[in-house]
């Protein structure tokens, strides 16, 4: 995967055209977007690592902020951080607070209640809004990562019935916890979604089930391009899952 | 104006190889480097007769090139250990609770006046002035005290003696001098004399100070990118140094691969740079990684003063100070790791820092690779070699053969493969003698020294 990241050389070798005639933006290919995944999620757990150093190396931090604000920027733009945002509340300190380079080089004890509590009530309102789009976002995400499930062994760690039975439940827990959702009992929601993201992870990605592999691996393991037409099917199924999900 | 090249390798016949690239003889085997530890920074003095390095047990360990003598013609230019001092010891701020490293993160020689040597060493807070200084003669025969110092009783002194200067055994003295101390809040990456040799700037990752040498109380604060909100800092200063002859101007590298030439007359606090040097983004390279492979490792002067060069992660650039658009050189450091950039980011090899050096004539740049690779580029005939640093790989007095990194294709015998580069094994900081070739290359706990002259 010598193109790994590269957006220029990769529109060369994934030719567009082979997707159904019709041009289909680089930026929401499954093999890009899974790329673009695992290396948000090895810069926030580095992030992580730099919280836990009173001074950490500036530079680095700053750098490694820097390449998740460029990802959060563009998840933006293509509307899959809401969903990634919406789960990270899972992780010790969510995204805003990683990236806030404020925090890594001042002392950890400061303000550090208040500052996840004000956290907290901004996720909050944004599941509020963004429940429907929430839901349409899960669903880009999970067939992008469905789709590599025909194309390579590695993915075959959980079948896709049992994916489809997971994701049911994973839609089934946020849609719980957004009823019960209640200012007072913070935490409860959270330590729910927490399960749900870690479940989701499991299931989408694989990478909890594979801990002996890297991020680097897990991508070098893959073919450079999913066969397009599985992945346009199995984009619709998933769609119709949600669609079915979301009327009920 | 860029120097002639005056064939500075082609000393001896067997100093080049058969395809006639850049060979440097190796001079000795390596360097006796006292007791094992990881060396940080490698700095000549200005006439090259004394070469220091500092290491990260925060000791500072000079070499003298030995002088050439009639009996011992052939050791002429071998360095040897002329002084070894502790120049930092290991703090506790007890106000944040953090433990300041002792590391030696870089050393400046300050030109020689008299019979003393002058240096500055830095570690992430502090920085010091030390004194080197050799004595052979003791003053012996006191009144007031005896040999050993101590306070005679004044009722039993009865004559007055006049004291004598005695020879003794070559002592070499290393005294702190001055001690610059409290003015960084962040971690000091550069420091860098000024022309004037009365004033030096010490940078950390967002401040720069301009201090006089001999105050130590009181410093200048001539840039400073902090923000007010910290939330909003995107960009960290990584280098500085100034002007080689132009005491008011100075450069600053930054995070985002930007060098900015600021001039000391303009205002008292350089926020606003007289110039920007700034390549543009090729789009066909976009990555993840853009901006952090972007970020400057090191800036240098050349000797004119007319160009500067900076190294990033995988390039060094030559920029002309009339040309803030685009460096006027380009070297491809290790460009096949472009390919490899996502586990270098996984195993943080991406944020190394590799610093840069001219040669005497400014006609060849160096610059460190991974495992123990170092490479040289000949800007007048665009030859590059890349070099080796290594025990195994060369006996005393041999040449130091050329070595080549495979990159696709077939890999031929005498070459080596991407995956097979130990990236723990990192050459990043050298020097290169001032007026000759003799450079000094780190690896790690080890100090090679290399010339193309045959004893």
């Amino acid at each position: 995967m010598d193109t790994m990241f590269t957006r220029g050389i990769k529109r060369k070798c994934l030719d567009p055209e082979v997707i159904d005639g019709a041009l289909v933006d680089l930026k929401t290919l499954p093999s890009y977007t899974l790329e673009r995944q695992s290396m948000l999620d090895m810069s926030l757990v580095k992030l992580q690592l730099c919280h836990m150093l009173v001074e950490p190396n500036l530079c680095r931090s700053v750098l490694i902020a820097n390449t998740v604000r460029q990802i959060q920027e563009e998840m933006t733009q293509d509307g899959s951080w809401q969903f990634f945002h919406a789960h990270q509340t899972s992780e010790p300190a969510p995204v805003d607070r990683l990236v806030s380079t404020e925090i890594l080089c001042r002392p950890k004890d400061q303000s550090e209640e208040k500052h996840i509590d004000d956290t907290y009530i901004t996720y909050s309102e944004e599941l509020e809004v963004q429940e429907t789009q929430e839901i349409s976002e899960f669903s880009t995400v999970a067939s992008v990562k469905a789709a590599q499930n025909g194309s390579s062994s590695f993915w075959e760690i959980e079948g896709p019935q049992e994916n489809r039975v997971n994701l049911q439940k994973s839609i089934d827990h946020i849609f719980e916890t957004l009823e019960n959702k209640n200012t007072n009992s913070m935490e409860d929601l959270f330590s729910e979604v927490d399960t749900t993201y870690y479940d989701l992870d499991t299931v989408l990605t694989g990478m909890m089930g594979s801990s002996k592999m890297g991020h680097c691996d897990v991508l070098e393991n893959l073919p450079p391009s999913p066969a397009p037409t599985n992945c346009k099917a199995e984009l619709n199924e998933i769609d119709h899952i949600v669609e079915i999900l979301v009327e009920s | 104006m860029i120097p002639e090249f005056r064939g500075i390798y082609v000393v001896s016949e067997d100093t080049h190889d058969c395809n006639g690239s850049l060979v440097l003889r190796r001079k000795k085997k390596m360097l006796q480097y006292p007791s094992a530890d990881i060396i940080s920074t490698v700095e000549f003095n200005n006439t090259g007769e004394l070469l220091a390095t500092g290491d990260k047990g925060g000791r500072v360990v000079i070499f003298q090139r030995e002088q050439e003598s009639k009996n011992q013609p052939h050791r002429r230019g071998e360095y040897n250990v002329y002084s070894t001092f502790q120049s930092h010891e290991p703090e506790f701020d007890y106000l944040k609770s953090l433990e300041i490293e002792e590391k030696i993160n870089k050393i400046r020689w300050l030109p020689q006046q008299n019979a003393a040597y002058f240096l500055l060493s830095t570690n992430d807070k502090t920085v010091k002035l030390w004194k080197v200084s050799e004595r052979d003669k003791r003053p012996e025969g006191y009144n007031l005290k005896d040999e050993e110092g101590r306070l005679r009783d004044p009722c039993t002194i009865t004559s007055l003696r006049v004291p004598v200067l005695r020879p003794m055994d070559l002592m070499v003295e290393a005294t702190p001098r001055r001690v610059f101390s409290n003015a960084h809040t962040y971690h000091i990456n550069s420091i860098s004399v000024n022309s004037d040799f009365e004033t030096y700037m010490s940078a950390d990752d967002l401040r720069i100070n301009l201090w006089n040498l001999e105050i130590t109380n009181r410093s200048f604060n001539i840039v400073d990118i902090k923000p007010t909100n910290m939330e909003e800092l995107t960009e960290v200063i990584t280098a500085a140094e100034f002007h080689p002859h132009h005491c008011n101007t100075f450069v600053y590298s930054s995070s985002k691969g930007t060098i900015r030439l600021c001039d000391m007359r303009s205002s008292a606090l350089c926020d606003k740079h007289s110039k920007l040097f700034e390549e543009p983004e090729d789009p066909s390279n976009r990555s993840f990684f853009s901006e952090i492979i972007s970020s400057i490792s090191d800036v240098k002067f050349n000797h004119s003063g007319r160009y500067i060069m900076t190294r990033d992660y995988l390039t060094v650039k030559v920029w002309d100070l009339n040309m803030e658009n685009r460096p006027i050189e380009t070297y491809q450091v290790h460009d096949y790791l472009r390919s490899k950039l996502c586990s270098l980011y996984e195993n943080d090899c991406i944020f190394d820092k590799f610093e840069c050096v001219w040669n005497g004539s400014d006609s060849v740049i160096m610059t460190g690779s991974y495992n123990n690779f170092f490479r040289m580029f000949d800007r007048n005939t665009k030859r590059d070699v890349t070099l080796e640093a290594s025990r195994e790989n060369s006996k005393p007095r041999a040449i130091l053969k050329p070595r080549k990194v495979c990159v696709g294709g077939k890999r031929r015998k005498d070459e080596i493969s991407v995956d097979s580069l130990d990236f723990s094994k990192k050459i990043l900081h050298t020097a290169w003698h001032p007026s000759e070739n003799i450079i000094a290359v780190a690896a790690t706990n080890n100090l090679y020294i290399f010339q193309d002259k045959v004893n």
